[in-house]
């Protein structure tokens, strides 16, 4: 097909830049470890109650400066709706919906999932400064769905602290 | 004896379009009513709306499913005549799609204005609406189906008539723009009917919110394309017209919709990049081909430019870029077109954004989100759109358009508010202010999102002025304009004709086709097998707004 001189040039600088974009964001998520969230397996929405981890949602320290927070979804509110870590840890988050769609993002974070009732959603990040997090529903679950945030108080790496949220 | 031939199709067109218009008329309102809500002016309660969800669901149904639908079942079969100097195949199908679509939008808007299902122009279950707001969105499905069946009639007739000759261009590329969409849209029509319909009507109690997803994302993404190709079909072919020029390769072009037909279905999970229930090996998959469909709008790109540019240069423009300000800025359907490129341009790199698996995690379901897509659909789009009905309603009508200085007024207010619209939505959602939140109530709002917010709604208001100039100009041209006009369809000569190229990118659109269900098995299939084997129908329908 007789293509443009010029033409032709643009469609070859064209792919070599998707291509460099695109290897950049593979490297990135295969080498840089930012990578997107993977199945956490199912559940039955209306069986929370009797199923583990979701009968006891909470926080738990899986490792030193690691902790699982497992949290519920549910029209509107997250429970627990407010959860203490020190700063530096990593939290890996097990979340699911008892009801509708629900999103989970912290903002300045990588941390934005889906909550979708039956999928068990999980998502990894690090609180590197302390201060207050904020964890928004970011899809549309109602009415209410503009009043469905829980907290996150990343709290100065003390050993007192780190002992608090051991407790809880 | 053409134009009479013509004419009772015609009707149908027009009477089409004026839905499209009714629908977008109220759902630019809704937009407006948004904008102003981020300023904690609330004018829902004030017009008897119950919330702020009742009124993004009507502007999400109304402006994205039921105005692009309407508006390119009317435009492309008013093309298709054209193109192929000769009637749509039947008359009856022709009064079937517009008889669809008016059910429809009378089913979905009844049941919107009645609060039953503000569950937003997603319709995500486990939220669930009245059954008649599904069946409705089934009927303007099939009236897009109707529309894609009679052009195919019709080109095959061209055919038959013409053998061994390449269908003309206009008429190709509608035909490519419905066989993408019809395809596309199998996903949603199987999320309607099998799995929404059945379970709103009570015959079964659970659905799969995931499975839901899927389906609708299979679509969800081709369906952009099904709402941007029109458009590029007006950049290609008519828009070089209208500013004196020339239309680089027919046989590119033909290939460019090509690569949009392959490449526009087998990206959906980009939209799931942070669905827990996707294996992070098909988001990868799916993240590779949306850089594919990336490349066909980097051809047009260039085309289209050289066309302007060659116009330009024409009419004594000089330089690297004086030869933009020569070009028939006074005429408002080119300077619709012209600004619909300029937005389009930044939507399109924000949307790169988007679509970039892991950086997709900083700004999904934000507004970042809507902010990318006015820019889009939102300008790239609907500007356009504007453009082709500033010749199409007098073509089918006859009077000569009212007022086009205010023509070329309300292109430039939709400009540049939908800058300030789109930068404050992007800015806002960098910061993690999420989309379609009703902000005024939100119980969690950062200081960092003020700004944004007033943007939004500054930028928003300016829109609404732009469209509303656009009403006017189009209100006038029904009802006040006295000049009789006689304005024929733009068709821009190429300089590389069809015969150029192998007929492989004029004719075998069979062998596309295969290679397009090819791809949609490989991308969809052996995930669609494994999710099946083990879904889970686990949620009964909840109705909390």
């Amino acid at each position: 097909m007789p293509i443009d001189r010029f033409e032709k040039v643009f469609i070859w600088i064209s792919l070599l830049l998707l291509e460099v974009f695109f290897i950049a964001v593979l490297v990135a998520a295969f080498f840089g470890g930012i990578q997107l969230p993977a199945p956490g397996g199912l559940v039955d929405p209306e069986q929370l109650a009797n199923t583990p981890p979701f009968d006891q949602p909470g926080v738990r320290q899986v490792g030193e400066k690691e902790y699982e927070v497992v949290m519920i979804a549910q029209t509107w509110q997250f429970i627990p709706g407010e959860i203490r870590v020190p700063a530096g840890s990593t939290v890996t988050f097990r979340i699911t919906s008892r009801d509708v769609l629900h999103g989970f993002l912290i903002p300045n974070t990588n941390a934005n999932v889906m909550l979708v009732p039956g999928q068990v959603s999980e998502v990894t990040t690090r609180f590197k400064e302390p201060g207050e997090y904020r964890i928004i529903c970011h899809e549309y679950c109602g009415i209410g769905h503009q009043t469905m945030f829980a907290r996150i108080f990343v709290e100065p790496a003390t050993s007192e602290s780190q002992a608090r949220a051991q407790e809880e | 004896m053409q134009a009479q031939q013509f004419r009772p199709h015609d009707r149908f067109v027009l009477w089409q379009l004026y839905i499209a218009l009714a629908a977008i008329f109220l759902g630019v309102i809704m937009g407006f009513f948004q904008a102003l809500e981020r300023m904690n002016i609330d004018l829902f309660k004030l017009f008897g709306f119950a919330s702020y969800y009742q009124g993004l669901t009507l502007h999400g149904v109304l402006n994205v499913l039921v105005f692009t639908t309407a508006f390119i079942g009317a435009f492309l079969t008013y093309v298709t005549m054209r193109s192929l100097g000769r009637p749509m195949a039947s008359y009856r199908l022709t009064a079937l799609q517009f008889v669809l679509m008016v059910v429809g939008v009378l089913l979905a808007g009844w049941k919107m204005l009645d609060n039953s299902s503000s569950v937003l122009f997603t319709f995500y279950p486990p939220l669930q609406a009245h059954p008649l707001f599904y069946v409705g969105l089934v009927f303007v499905v099939l009236s897009s189906w109707v529309t894609f069946l009679n052009i195919a009639l019709t080109v095959r007739a061209w055919q038959r008539d013409h053998p061994g000759e390449a269908v003309p261009l206009q008429a190709f590329l509608s035909l490519v723009v419905y066989l993408m969409w019809f395809i596309a849209s199998i996903g949603v029509a199987a999320e309607v009917l099998v799995l929404l319909i059945p379970w709103s009507l009570g015959l079964v109690e659970r659905t799969d919110p995931q499975l839901a997803r899927t389906l609708f994302w299979f679509t969800g993404h081709a369906i952009v394309y099904f709402w941007l190709l029109p458009a590029y079909i007006s950049w290609y072919t008519m828009l070089p017209k209208q500013v004196g020029s020339k239309l680089l390769s027919d046989p590119l072009t033909r290939l460019v919709f090509l690569m949009f037909l392959l490449f526009s279905v087998p990206v959906g999970f980009h939209h799931q990049f942070v669905d827990p229930g996707v294996p992070v090996m098909w988001k990868t998959i799916h993240a590779a081909l949306t850089y594919a469909v990336f490349f066909p709008s980097m051809i047009t790109f260039f085309s289209v430019i050289a066309s302007l540019e060659m116009a330009g240069r024409a009419r004594g423009g000089k330089g690297l870029f004086g030869w933009i300000t020569k070009l028939p800025w006074n005429d408002p359907s080119v300077t619709a077109q012209l600004l619909a490129g300029i937005g389009f341009m930044f939507g399109g790199i924000s949307g790169l954004i988007n679509a970039s698996y892991n950086l997709n995690q900083v700004v999904h379901n934000t507004s970042f989100v809507p902010g990318h897509f006015h820019l889009t659909v939102g300008t790239g789009v609907f500007l356009s759109y504007l453009g082709i009905l500033y010749w199409l309603i007098p073509a089918l009508t006859g009077r000569k358009l009212w007022q086009p200085r205010l023509g070329v007024v309300s292109s430039w207010l939709w400009l540049v508010g939908v800058s300030i619209f789109s930068r404050g939505q992007i800015a806002g959602g960098l910061e993690g202010m999420p989309r379609r939140t009703w902000m005024a109530a939100a119980t969690y709002v950062f200081e960092s999102w003020r700004i944004p917010n007033m943007m939004t709604a500054v930028g928003g208001t300016l829109m609404f002025l732009g469209a509303m100039s656009f009403f006017a100009v189009l209100l006038g041209t029904l009802f006040l304009s006295r000049e009789r006009v006689t304005v024929s369809m733009p068709v821009a000569d190429v300089i590389t004709p069809p015969e150029a190229a192998s007929p492989l990118f004029t004719r075998q659109l069979g062998l596309w086709v295969t290679v397009l269900i090819v791809l949609i098995m490989i991308t969809y299939g052996p995930y669609m097998i494994s999710y099946l084997s083990n879904p889970a129908f686990v949620a009964r329908g909840f109705r909390v707004w």
